[in-house]
């Protein structure tokens, strides 16, 4: 009766609210989030400038090339006369999306690998992660060109597909998900470790819950907190990586912009036209940059234990 | 500590092994055909030609079999020939390592004395107006794309002031080491700048962890200077996960050295691969690609072994 009547308190407030007070005091964490938000509106811009402005990130005029800034091209146009404003918001939408895609399917195989290691131990554990160790212990990027340069038709893709701006998206969204995998799996790992011997896991095994089932419902559920720091992180590093395979040759394939392979022959727009070698590596360092921000606030929040 | 060594380097050969066989595999799945690339120059090859190369070569024989051939070949130290250089692999090889080697060692030793000096000062006081610089320069350093500092490096430093040459490793004709110099300056910057970022970070975490231990109090209750205090006492624990990170990082030096040696145009390991692959030279590739794999295994392989040769609590079983 008289409980009803008592304020509340932060006992009250569930976790997730706690750590949304804490995080919204990190100030470099939320000043990330907010340059998040704006890279994603730009990105999504480009909807409503092709819709409503007329912009066509693919129209080429040759008559046009390196056109300085002007009310028709705002900022510009490229090599091939197309309007650079646009082909940057594309491209953010293709740099990001391969982002969030790579580290999804990469997180998904390190939890894949790190749940079962640590709930099941023993030779499991050392199987699964001896296998995370080699694969820790390999050169990446050289072993990401060569399967960037995979021939898909010697994999029986029609060569249709092969040439399709589609599959060069998905190649590298997959192609970066079956390397970096490894530091999730062992964060998972770690965490899954420290779980299974809480007395509720117990409990849910003792009541006769399968080990599919506790590792579904349990401890998944209490792993997530460091992934979604590891997460925002690797959502950072993909972002490199696909700039610098589809800067190589090796990724997102033109026509179809990516902040990489808009810098494909930068080496000689840096004489030509500098302007046009700085923008797609700004917006690149700016979301990487706030990605890794965005990840140092969020483990603060997650933290008690952290000081600031 | 031996059995544990030899466990490690047993592990380290076992997934080199490995690794010979998905990239061997991967080679394979490279575009074009070694010998549609070899007849494609001859007008008068004829399919029944074609044919009778690929039985010659073996390249008519299962997967298997190709690796197995050429694995007892490499053992012995044949790598086979490199297409783009017409010359022995080994021998293309060899000076691009050295290039490679010299590029890392100065980057690396660059960028750990940045990152000790940049580490500590931030750790002294956390959270104050110099941690957060350097805080912001560390996680600069960790988000910039490499190739694309590189490349504005070049724009400032080459194009705009003229400075430093934008690429090659001497100019033609200047035997100097004063020429040489000039060329190494910005490859070294830039990968240096590329790995200061982590390092830094994990110096100054360290640092903070280290300046807060009882033995650390135990030394300022003695009387000890805070300049001793510091770089010997607090130093010397922070010392032991840094130095492992740092071998750890090794792979990620080597993507460096690839992006930024393309970049410069400096002809090391790094951009030979990328050459390789882009001009469908299999067996430089092939072997570039498993020197790489060989070189980053081996450091973390010392990296393990230090940790526990610096650290005498960990057991080694």
């Amino acid at each position: 009766m008289s409980a009803a009547v008592l304020p509340r308190t932060d006992a009250a407030l569930s976790v997730w609210r706690l750590r949304w007070r804490r995080f919204r005091r990190h100030r470099t964490g939320m000043a990330a989030l907010a340059v998040l938000a704006l890279l994603g509106i730009f990105a999504l811009a480009a909807y409503p400038m092709q819709w409503f402005g007329g912009f066509d990130p693919d129209a080429t005029d040759l008559l046009a090339r390196f056109d300085p800034p002007s009310a028709a091209h705002w900022l510009g146009t490229d090599e091939a006369g197309r309007d650079e404003l646009v082909r940057l918001m594309v491209g953010g939408q293709i740099s990001l999306l391969v982002g969030l895609l790579a580290t999804v399917f990469g997180g998904t195989l390190g939890l894949l690998i790190g749940i079962p290691a640590g709930y099941f131990g023993g030779r499991v554990d050392a199987v699964l992660m001896r296998f995370t160790d080699g694969m820790m212990s390999l050169p990446l990027l050289p072993l990401l060109i060569v399967l960037g340069a995979v021939d898909l038709t010697k994999l029986g893709f029609s060569p249709e597909f092969a040439r399709s701006g589609a599959a060069g998206f998905w190649r590298i969204v997959v192609i970066i998900a079956i390397v970096d995998w490894t530091s999730i799996a062992r964060i998972v790992r770690a965490a899954t470790l420290a779980v299974k011997e809480r007395d509720y896991v117990r409990a849910a095994r003792a009541s006769g819950a399968g080990a599919a089932d506790v590792m579904l419902s349990h401890v998944l559920a209490n792993v997530a907190t460091p992934i979604i720091v590891s997460f925002t992180l690797t959502v950072g590093r993909v972002i490199l990586f696909e700039s610098v395979l589809s800067f190589l040759g090796f990724g997102v394939v033109p026509p179809t912009p990516s902040w990489g392979n808009m810098l494909n022959n930068a080496q000689e727009l840096v004489t030509t036209a500098p302007a046009l070698a700085v923008y797609p590596g700004l917006l690149i360092f700016f979301t990487v940059i706030a990605a890794n921000f965005l990840g140092d606030g969020l483990q603060h929040a997650f933290d008690p234990r952290s000081e600031r | 500590m031996a059995r544990f060594i030899l466990r490690r380097i047993l592990q380290a050969a076992f997934v080199l092994l490995v690794m010979s066989f998905v990239i061997y595999s991967l080679i394979g799945l490279m575009p074009g055909d070694p010998i549609d690339i070899m007849i494609a120059s001859n007008p008068g090859a004829t399919p029944e030609l074609a044919a009778a190369l690929r039985k010659i070569y073996g390249l008519d024989q299962p997967l298997l079999s190709r690796y197995g051939h050429w694995l007892w070949a490499a053992v012995q130290g044949d790598f086979g020939y490199s297409r783009l250089h017409s010359a022995p692999v080994l021998a293309v090889l060899a000076p691009a390592l050295w290039q490679t080697c010299k590029l890392m060692l100065i980057s690396f030793t660059a960028a750990v004395l940045l990152a000790f000096a940049l580490g500590i000062v931030a750790a002294l006081r956390p959270g104050g107006p110099v941690d957060a610089l350097i805080s912001l320069f560390a996680f600069a350093g960790i988000s910039v794309p490499v190739f694309w500092l590189a490349l504005m490096m070049i724009l400032v430093f080459a194009v705009d002031l003229h400075w430093f040459p934008a690429s090659g490793i001497a100019t033609v004709g200047d035997g100097s080491i004063r020429d040489y110099a000039r060329h190494m300056v910005m490859p070294v910057i830039t990968l240096a700048l590329a790995q200061t970022g982590g390092f830094t970070r994990f110096v100054r975490a360290s640092m903070i962890e280290s300046l807060r231990s009882d033995h650390v109090r135990t030394a300022r209750a003695k009387g000890a200077g805070e300049g001793r205090v510091v770089l010997v006492h607090a130093f010397r624990t922070a010392l032991i996960p840094v130095v492992t990170v740092m071998a750890l990082n090794f792979g990620s030096l080597f993507g460096g050295a690839l992006l930024t040696e393309t970049m410069f145009a400096q002809p090391g390991m790094g951009k030979m691969i990328y050459d390789s692959i882009l001009g469908n030279d299999y067996n430089l590739a092939l072997t570039g690609l498993l020197f790489a794999t060989l070189v980053t295994l081996l450091s973390n392989l010392l990296a393990d072994i230090a940790y526990g040769w610096l650290d005498p609590r960990i057991t080694l079983a």
